[in-house]
C-alpha cells in the first residue's frame, strides 16, 4: 500500500500534468524487490542452473571433444553400483553425524539455557562459536593428532593403562563422524539454544509443582518445545555433511570414500564436470526425498 | 489435616535480607492473602512453602510433615502462575492431566478427573483445544484446574490474576472464592490489591521488609491495625501524635482524644489511627473526639466526597463522606470534624 501511495503522490503534486501518467502498483513493487531477486538470480539460481544444464551434457565443455545432450550422467548409479553403497555410506554419516549432534547439541543448550547466566553464559556461547572461527583444514588435522596411533588419546590411555594397546580410530569411518561432529555441533546447539531460551521459567516450575522431576522435564516439557530448533539445526548439519569432502579425505584415509569425495574428484581430477553435476543434483534429490517425508511424519506426529 | 506451618524461617540475599525470621501458620481450609509493598518478601515466602528457594533457616511444615528439604516436585503442591504457565504443545486435557500422570493415574480414570476439573472452572468440553486458542480468562481457568485436579496439600498463588483487566479479574475472584470454598484448599495468595485481598481472604498478612506486621481477619486487620504501616498500606488512615493523660492523649494543641485502645503508661507518647469515613462533619450534638480544620482539596467521586484538610498545626488530615445532600464544602471552609473514641487506634510506629 505504501508503495502505491509513494509513487502516486507525484502526480498530486503541483507538477501533476507534466507526470499526469501514474505509475501502475506492479511497477513499484518490482522495482523494489529487483535488487534482491537480482542478487538471487545471480548468486544462486545462474550458477545453479548452470550446474544443472552441464548435468546434461556428455563432457566437460572446455575441450575440444564434441558436445551433445544426454541423459547418461544420471544412469551413473545404474552403470557404476559401487556408488549406490558410496551413497549409502555417505547417508549414514550424516544420519550418526545429526543424530550425534542433535543429543549433544540438546543436552548443551540446556545446560546453557537452565543453569548458567548473564556473563557465564556469554563466554560460554563464545567458547562455543569458536570451531566457527579456526580454519577447518586446522580443526580437522587437528583431529589427526589426537587420533592416530600414539596420538594424544592413545597417550592419554597410556597415563592412565601404560600397558593397553591403542586405541586411536584414524582411517575409520568413526573418525569421520568426529571430526563432523566437532564441525557442525555449534549450529545445533545454537538452533537448539535459541529454541530453549524463549521458554518461559514458569513453564518447568509449572512442571516440577506438579510432580515432574527431571528427566520428565527434560522429556516430556523442554525436547518437544526445542523441536523447531532440533529440525532447523538437522537440516542445517545433515545436508551440507553428506555433501562434506574434507572430514572424509583427511580422516577416512582408505576408507573416506563418500559422495563428496566422489563429487568433488569429477572436478578437480576426473574433469568430469557433468558427471559431478548430475551426482549433485541426485544427491539433493535424495535429500529432499528424505525431508518430504520426514516434514509428513512430524505433520501426523503434530496432528494426533 | 493440610495446615501449612512456617517456622522462624529467614532468608538473606548476599547482605540484603529478605525474610526475617516469620513464624505462621495458615489453617486447614483457610484463604490467606499476603499483602504488602514491592520488594516486602512476598514471592520469596510463597517460593519457599512451595519448594523453589530453600531458607537459610527455619521450618516449612504441610500437614505435619517437615518439608524444608523435599524437593518441589515431592511436596504435592498445586500453583498458579501470573503467567499462565500452560504447556503450549499439550492440548487442554493433557495440560490437566499431567499431574495426574505423574502420580500414575491414567486412562479413564484420568480422564474423568480432567472433565471434571474443567467442569468445576466451566470449561467443559475444551478439553481438545491448544492454549493457544484460549483467550487470557480461560487459559488462566485451565491452569487453575491444573493445579487442583491433583488435590494438591496446598494450594499457592502469585498475583494469578494481576495480567487480567478490571473486569475479568473481578470474574475470576468470584470463580477463584467458589472453587476454593468448594474444594476446601487451604490456599496462599499473593495480590498487590487491598481490596481483593479484603474480599476474598479469611485472614490477610501484611509484610513489611521481611516481617510479618500483622495477620488476622480482614475485619480486625482493618478495623483495628496494629502499626503505624499496616493502617497506612490497607486503606487511608489519619494520625495523631500525643501524650498519655488520665487515660486519653494530649495533643500538642490541648485538645484531650479519648481512644478504647489499651494506652501505654502515662506520659509516654502515642500516635492514633484514625480512618478517614470514621471521621464526620460535626452539626450541633459531637461525638467523643473533634478536632478543627480547614478544607485544602475537595475531591468529588460521585457517591463519595473526599476532603484534605489541615489543622491549625499544619497536620494533613483526610475525611471521606457520603454524598447524602448533595453539598459540597469549599476549599477554605473551616469545619470541625468528629468521631467516637472506639475508632481512636494507639497504633505502634
Ligand atoms: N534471586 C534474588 N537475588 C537477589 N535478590 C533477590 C532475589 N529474589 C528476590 N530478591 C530481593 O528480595 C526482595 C523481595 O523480593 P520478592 O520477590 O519476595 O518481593 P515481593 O514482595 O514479591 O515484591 P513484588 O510485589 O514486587 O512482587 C526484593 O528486594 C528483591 O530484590
Ligand atoms: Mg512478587
Amino acid at each position: 500500500m505504501r508503495n502505491d501511495q509513494l509513487t502516486l503522490a507525484p502526480a498530486r503534486g503541483p507538477s501533476g500534468p507534466r507526470n499526469g501518467r501514474a505509475l501502475p502498483p506492479w511497477v513499484s513493487t518490482t522495482a523494489l524487490l529487483m535488487p534482491t531477486y537480482g542478487w538471487l538470480t545471480i548468486a544462486v539460481f545462474l550458477p545453479l542452473l548452470t550446474m544443472f544444464a552441464f548435468s546434461f551434457l556428455s563432457a566437460t565443455p572446455m575441450g575440444k571433444a564434441p558436445i551433445v545432450f544426454t541423459l547418461k550422467q544420471y544412469r551413473a548409479f545404474f552403470d557404476q553400483p559401487y556408488l549406490v553403497g558410496i551413497g549409502i555410506t555417505s547417508l549414514l554419516i550424516g544420519f550418526w553425524t545429526t543424530l550425534i549432534c542433535a543429543i549433544l547439541g540438546f543436552l548443551a543448550a540446556v545446560a546453557l539455557v537452565r543453569s548458567t547466566f548473564g556473563k557465564t553464559r556469554e563466554m560460554l556461547l563464545i567458547l562455543i562459536l569458536l570451531p566457527f572461527w579456526t580454519n577447518g583444514l586446522v580443526r580437522v588435522f587437528s583431529w589427526t593428532m589426537v587420533l592416530r596411533e600414539n596420538g594424544f588419546l592413545d597417550s592419554l590411555l597410556h597415563m592412565v593403562a601404560p600397558d593397553a594397546g591403542s586405541i586411536g580410530f584414524l582411517y575409520t569411518r568413526y573418525a569421520i563422524v568426529v571430526g563432523l561432529v566437532h564441525g557442525y555441533l555449534p549450529y545445533m546447539i545454537l538452533t537448539c539454544y535459541i529454541a530453549l531460551v524463549t521458554i518461559d521459567d514458569a513453564i518447568i516450575e509449572a512442571a516440577a509443582s506438579l510432580g515432574a522431576r527431571w528427566w520428565t522435564i527434560l522429556f516430556k516439557i523442554l525436547l518437544p518445545l526445542a523441536a523447531p530448533g532440533l529440525i532447523s539445526g538437522a537440516v542445517l548439519t545433515f545436508v551440507p555433511v553428506i555433501g562434506s569432502f574434507m572430514e572424509p579425505r583427511i580422516l577416512g584415509g582408505r576408507v573416506g570414500v563418500t559422495m563428496g569425495t566422489v563429487i568433488e574428484d569429477q572436478f578437480t581430477q576426473a574433469f568430469n564436470w557433468p558427471l559431478g553435476a548430475s551426482l549433485s543434483f541426485t544427491l539433493l534429490a535424495v535429500v529432499l526425498a528424505i525431508f518430504a517425508t520426514f516434514s509428513g511424519v512430524l505433520r501426523r506426529g503434530t496432528a494426533a | 489435616m493440610t495446615n501449612v506451618k512456617v517456622n522462624s524461617v529467614a532468608k538473606t540475599y548476599g547482605t540484603t535480607p529478605v525474610l526475617a525470621d516469620i513464624t505462621t501458620e495458615f489453617a486447614d481450609g483457610s484463604f490467606t492473602s499476603l499483602l504488602g509493598p514491592s520488594g516486602s518478601g512476598k514471592t520469596t515466602l510463597l517460593r519457599i512453602i512451595a519448594g523453589f528457594i530453600k531458607p537459610d533457616q527455619g521450618l516449612v511444615m504441610i500437614g505435619n510433615n517437615d518439608v524444608t528439604d523435599v524437593p518441589v516436585w515431592g511436596r504435592n503442591i498445586g500453583m498458579m502462575f501470573q503467567s499462565y504457565a500452560l504447556f503450549p504443545h499439550m492440548t487442554i486435557a493433557q495440560n490437566v492431566a499431567f499431574g495426574l500422570e505423574r502420580r500414575g493415574i491414567r486412562g479413564a480414570e484420568a480422564r474423568r478427573q480432567v472433565d471434571r476439573a474443567l467442569e468445576m472452572v466451566r470449561l467443559p468440553g475444551f478439553g481438545d483445544r491448544t492454549p493457544k486458542q484460549l483467550s487470557g480468562g480461560q487459559q488462566q481457568r485451565v491452569a487453575l484446574a491444573r493445579a487442583i485436579v491433583i488435590k494438591p496439600s496446598v494450594l499457592l498463588l502469585d498475583e494469578p490474576l494481576s495480567a487480567l483487566d478490571r473486569r475479568l479479574r473481578q470474574e475470576m475472584q468470584v470463580e477463584l472464592l467458589r472453587i476454593q470454598r468448594e474444594s476446601g484448599l487451604t490456599t496462599i495468595f499473593v495480590t498487590h490489591d487491598q481490596e481483593e485481598a479484603l474480599t476474598l481472604s479469611d485472614k490477610v498478612a501484611i509484610l513489611d521488609k521481611g516481617r510479618i506486621v500483622q495477620i488476622g481477619e480482614p475485619e480486625t486487620v482493618y478495623e483495628k491495625p496494629l502499626t503505624r504501616f499496616s493502617a497506612e498500606f490497607l486503606g487511608d488512615s489519619n494520625f495523631l501524635t500525643g501524650a498519655v493523660e488520665d487515660g486519653a492523649v494530649r495533643l500538642a494543641d490541648g485538645s484531650l482524644i479519648k481512644s478504647t485502645s489499651i494506652l501505654p503508661a502515662t506520659g509516654s507518647t502515642v500516635t492514633l489511627a484514625i480512618r478517614p469515613e470514621k471521621m464526620a462533619i460535626a452539626s450541633g450534638s459531637t461525638a467523643e473526639n473533634s478536632i478543627k480544620a480547614r478544607i485544602t482539596t475537595v475531591i468529588y467521586a460521585g457517591p463519595v466526597l473526599s476532603y484534605h484538610l489541615e489543622t491549625a498545626d499544619g497536620l494533613p488530615l483526610k475525611l471521606f463522606a457520603q454524598n447524602r445532600d448533595g453539598t459540597v464544602l469549599k476549599e477554605g471552609d473551616e469545619i470541625s470534624l468528629t468521631w467516637s473514641a472506639q475508632h481512636t487506634v494507639a497504633v505502634a510506629d
